[in-house]
């Protein structure tokens, strides 16, 4: 069912039709996988690892004569394989919940958007090889304090993904993605070692923004040489965009109605159409935005990915779905499910931006801006210290204080607060949006945060 | 080919590794896997997912100097398998055209040593469905019996089943079956504006019926009392302070602050700075440091690492001076550390790597009390969250529930608490260690995927750390 080019959509379809049948099974669905990818990493000019992988998988999802739902895996897609994954969904399908059956998606036969992203030419693990090396000698030789880059790698891959199911749907999409990233480590004598780097995503390897990503990893990480420990206290915080979107990723419960429905999310059903941010904030889900380089043009269940409005105006305007959740709260579903006995939603690519017609009666710059403030690059370890279902945060960052223009590296020190206090002491969204691989976000300004350093 | 691994796999293995020795390798190693794994979920009192899955496939790396190619695939056929292992020849240059007639590179393999041999009825032996759905929603219940505010209940289970065979080209032939299971259980306490959130997980290796042996009322009981602690607890007051961190999981400190710097794989990047340090004083005198594969039933033991050799009992650590790193095959190849049994890989898609197992700091001669009694100010971390180091060595971890520690005496809970800061500075400041060493279950996510680990400690003091928060 999956050869070197990839899955055969139709065999997949008859095999398990003709293994359902035998089973005694009516409906089934089946979402697939398959990728081939290879991937560089370089220490000082030298190969270190050089990687390739073929991977493929299925799952399967079957519905039982009393209607239930059982779900299994499987990256054996040979006919035992489907067999003992068919087999071992209908067996879990005796554990299905009553009470929150999946249906088909009601869109997984509508037409999908039109997606220009077309499959670039994949040049090979030696050719990587050879751009990685040039690449970390251009970077090691930009500073005398740069005398590793740790971490990097160039990759490029080629992914196919469909989905097919028992009424007829099916949905098939291929697409070929490269990365490069580069994290530099820089350290003076008598000094603490300090890092940066920067990440570029590309349809294919050769449009990766190689010399961007040079440029950048330097500057990041030779600004933060002449770092100084921050006083613990309040400060304004300008936030990047990827800082910003990073933070509201980790809080994106807030618009998932499986979280709302499952009683974790700071949300509820009633939330809809109430104040959440400042009103001077809008913010789209918009998985077809040209800057989203793994734009899929349908989800886990079928649907059609479309730009979904979840702020409008400060207010909370819609949820992120699956079709299970938008049957539970009378809407369509969203594009945002994966695939499952209890379906999992999650957000494509947030972009945010002030409301048309408003302002925040602030003009501030991060570039010019003489007022001190803490302008935050990075956001760490999010994992830990995220309490989503609480609001609360305590993150590890990079950045710095900006004191009457100038900026000094800020060592060592944490930020924290609350997510629905921070939506709403917005102080200004600056102009100029930027793409990034997280999303789309301008510099974002929030009052008063609490910034713990050594000092 | 058996789906299963055995003796039968050695001729194609054999062919195989002949393959990459006469194309000039230095050495190639074949990692085979099967997995069958099944997860559950029961949120208040119903089961809401049931996720069986099922898994194989290949991970092939071939040496040459110091660098290595890896590929892994699904296709364990011989085609498939020799195609992958052509792929990995080519990436170092070595093609199989030119097949050398040095047939004495690889001389066969060894007799197969077979770990797993008295594990074959290990997965029958587990839980089934049935039982291990009623097991988590006597949880649920449990917790409804004894919480208050409980605004959502969960409990969850996972059986992870592997089956692997090792075969290199040094003659290394080992197959070995690992169980891993784990129990957990957590709750979303509210009232009003207040709200904790409070998990706990409980694991263990090679041990079928252990879910049969979970003391419900106890977890249930741990989770119950935390998350009604922490429900209307103040944010902590940041800044510098001395802490004690209590024993089992206050063991991240350790894994996260220095544990992941004495992996090769930092020596290799040059991210650690204990790299030449061997011999010398890095940690406070009180500070022994171990990290094993040994421990009966822990999450992180194992009977042969993914390279198929037998993890060794490594000190670390002794009264504060470096003994040596934890160290697989390309960190001995490229650092000259020799292996510890450490070579550890989430599932044949990674290639191994120098990964902790059973790490923890040894026992020390106090009371836990006579730690808390030196604190005039500062904070106690009874339990953690998770945490991370970064290429500086710098590292952070939360803290889930935390109380104050005033004139020697616990006070309130605090909550919101960070701790970040630096190997080289804060192993210095771990100045008293307690006498009540306990392990703890957890996951370790880095360059070769997410591996089973325990961590652990006695109650331990730093002398100063900073502790973010409001």
């Amino acid at each position: 069912m999956a050869t070197n080019n990839g899955l055969n959509a139709s065999e997949l379809r008859d095999s398990l039709q003709k293994l359902a049948t035998r089973e005694g099974i009516r409906s089934w669905d089946l979402g697939a996988a398959c990728s081939d990818d290879c991937s560089v990493q370089v220490d000082r000019g030298e190969a270190k690892q050089l990687k390739a992988s073929q991977r493929s998988s299925i799952t399967v999802r079957v519905w039982n004569n009393d209607g239930l739902v059982g779900i299994t895996s499987t990256t054996d897609l040979s006919d035992p394989g489907l067999e003992q994954a068919l087999v071992g969904a209908h067996e879990a399908s005796r554990f299905g919940n009553p009470d929150d059956i999946p249906h088909f998606s009601p869109l997984a036969k509508a037409p999908l958007p039109e997606l220009n992203r077309p499959l670039k030419e994949r040049r090979g693990i030696l050719p990587l090889l050879e751009t990685l090396r040039e690449a970390e000698a251009d970077l090691l030789s930009r500073h005398p304090s740069i005398q590793t880059v740790p971490y990097n790698g160039l990759a490029e891959s080629l992914s196919q993904s469909l989905y097919l199911n028992s009424d007829g749907a099916l949905r098939e999409m291929q697409r070929t993605q490269a990365s490069l990233y580069l994290y530099a480590r820089a350290e003076e004598t008598g000094r603490k070692p300090r890092s940066g780097g920067a990440l570029r995503l590309g349809l294919g390897s050769a449009e990766l923004d190689i010399a961007g990503c040079v440029d950048e990893a330097v500057v990041r990480t030779v600004s933060h040489l002449a770092y100084q420990p921050i006083e613990t206290g309040t400060y304004n915080v300008c936030f990047t965009p990827e800082a910003f979107l990073s933070l509201l990723g980790a809080f994106s419960s807030m618009f998932n109605a499986r979280s709302v429905l499952d009683g974790v999310s700071l949300s509820k059903r009633e939330s809809i159409d109430e104040s959440l941010a400042v009103p001077f904030l809008s913010l789209h889900d918009d998985g077809l935005h040209p800057g989203h380089i793994s734009a899929a043009a349908f989800d886990g269940e079928g649907t059609p990915t479309n730009n979904l409005c979840l702020i409008d105006r400060g207010k909370l305007k819609s949820f992120l779905h699956s079709e299970a959740t938008a049957r539970a709260f009378n809407v369509k579903p969203t594009g945002h499910a994966g695939l499952g006995a209890k379906v999992s939603v999650g957000p494509d690519w947030f972009v945010l931006s002030t409301s048309e017609g408003c302002s925040s009666g602030n003009n501030l710059d991060q570039s010019t801006e003489k007022d001190t403030f803490v302008l935050i690059e990075d956001l760490s370890a999010l994992h830990a210290g995220v309490k989503a279902t609480q609001g609360s945060f305590s993150l590890p960052f990079d950045g710095w204080l900006v004191k009457g223009g100038e900026r000094i590296s800020v060592e060592a020190a944490t930020v924290a607060g609350d997510i629905r206090t921070v939506l709403n002491s917005i102080l200004h969204l600056e102009t100029n949006c930027e793409i990034t691989h997280r999303g789309v976000s301008p510099h974002v300004w929030v009052e008063g945060l609490s910034i713990t350093g050594e000092a | 080919m058996t789906d299963v691994f055995s003796n039968q796999w050695r001729d194609l293995l054999e062919t195989l590794l002949n393959r990459g020795a006469r194309a000039g390798s230095d050495l190639v190693e074949v990692f085979l896997e099967r997995t069958n794994h099944v997860g559950v979920l029961a949120e208040q009192d119903q089961i809401t997912s049931v996720n069986p899955s099922f898994a194989k496939g290949a991970g092939l790396r071939v040496f040459l100097g110091g660098r290595d190619g890896f590929v892994s695939t699904n296709d364990l056929s011989q085609e498939g398998l020799t195609r992958a292992l052509d792929q990995a020849l080519a990436m170092l240059g070595l093609e199989v055209q030119s097949l050398s007639s040095s047939a004495d590179r690889f001389n066969g393999l060894n007799s197969l040593i077979d770990h797993g041999d008295t594990k074959n009825d290990w997965l029958n032996r587990c839980p089934t469905l049935v039982s291990a759905s009623q097991r988590l929603l006597e949880g649920t219940s449990e917790l409804d019996r004894i919480g208050q505010h409980l605004q959502v209940r969960r409990g969850s289970y996972s059986r992870d089943w592997q089956e692997v065979l090792v075969a290199a080209s040094d003659g290394t032939f080992a197959r070995d079956i690992r169980l891993h299971q784990s129990t957990g259980l957590s709750v979303l306490a509210a009232d009003g504006d207040h709200r904790s959130s409070v998990g706990r997980r409980y694991g263990s290796t090679d041990r079928p019926d252990d879910l049969l042996q979970w003391n419900v009322e106890t977890s249930a009981a741990e989770v119950c009392q935390s998350a009604g602690t922490m429900l209307r607890a103040e944010y902590v007051d940041a800044g510098q302070m001395p802490v004690v961190l209590a024993n089992r999981f206050g063991g991240v400190i350790f894994h996260e602050a220095c544990g992941h710097l004495l992996e090769t794989t930092q020596i290799e990047r040059g991210t650690t700075p204990f790299a030449d340090q061997v011999g010398s004083l890095i940690a406070h005198p009180s500070v022994t440091a171990v990290d094993e594969g040994l421990s009966g039933g822990s999450f992180g033991s194992l009977s042969m690492d993914d390279e198929g050799m037998e993890p060794q009992r490594t000190v670390l650590i002794k009264d504060g001076v470096l003994q040596r790193f934890i160290s697989d095959r390309a960190g001995e190849l490229r650092t000259g550390h020799q292996r510890t049994g450490s070579g550890r890989r989430q599932s044949h898609a990674y290639a191994a790597a120098s990964r902790m197992r059973n790490t923890f700091i040894a026992a020390g001669p106090h009371k836990p009390k006579d730690l808390l009694a030196s604190v005039d100010r500062g904070l106690y971390c009874k339990a953690m969250g998770g945490g991370s180091v970064g290429p500086t060595g710098q590292f952070n971890f939360s803290v889930e529930e935390g109380y104050l520690i005033e004139d020697g005496q616990l006070t309130k809970p605090v909550k919101g608490a960070t701790l970040i800061g630096d190997a080289k500075e804060v192993m210095p400041r771990i100045s008293m260690c307690a006498d009540d060493l306990e392990l703890a279950a957890g996951f370790c996510g880095s360059v070769s995927g997410s591996v089973f680990v325990t961590v652990g400690q006695p109650h331990i003091k730093v002398d100063s750390i900073t502790v973010g928060g409001r």
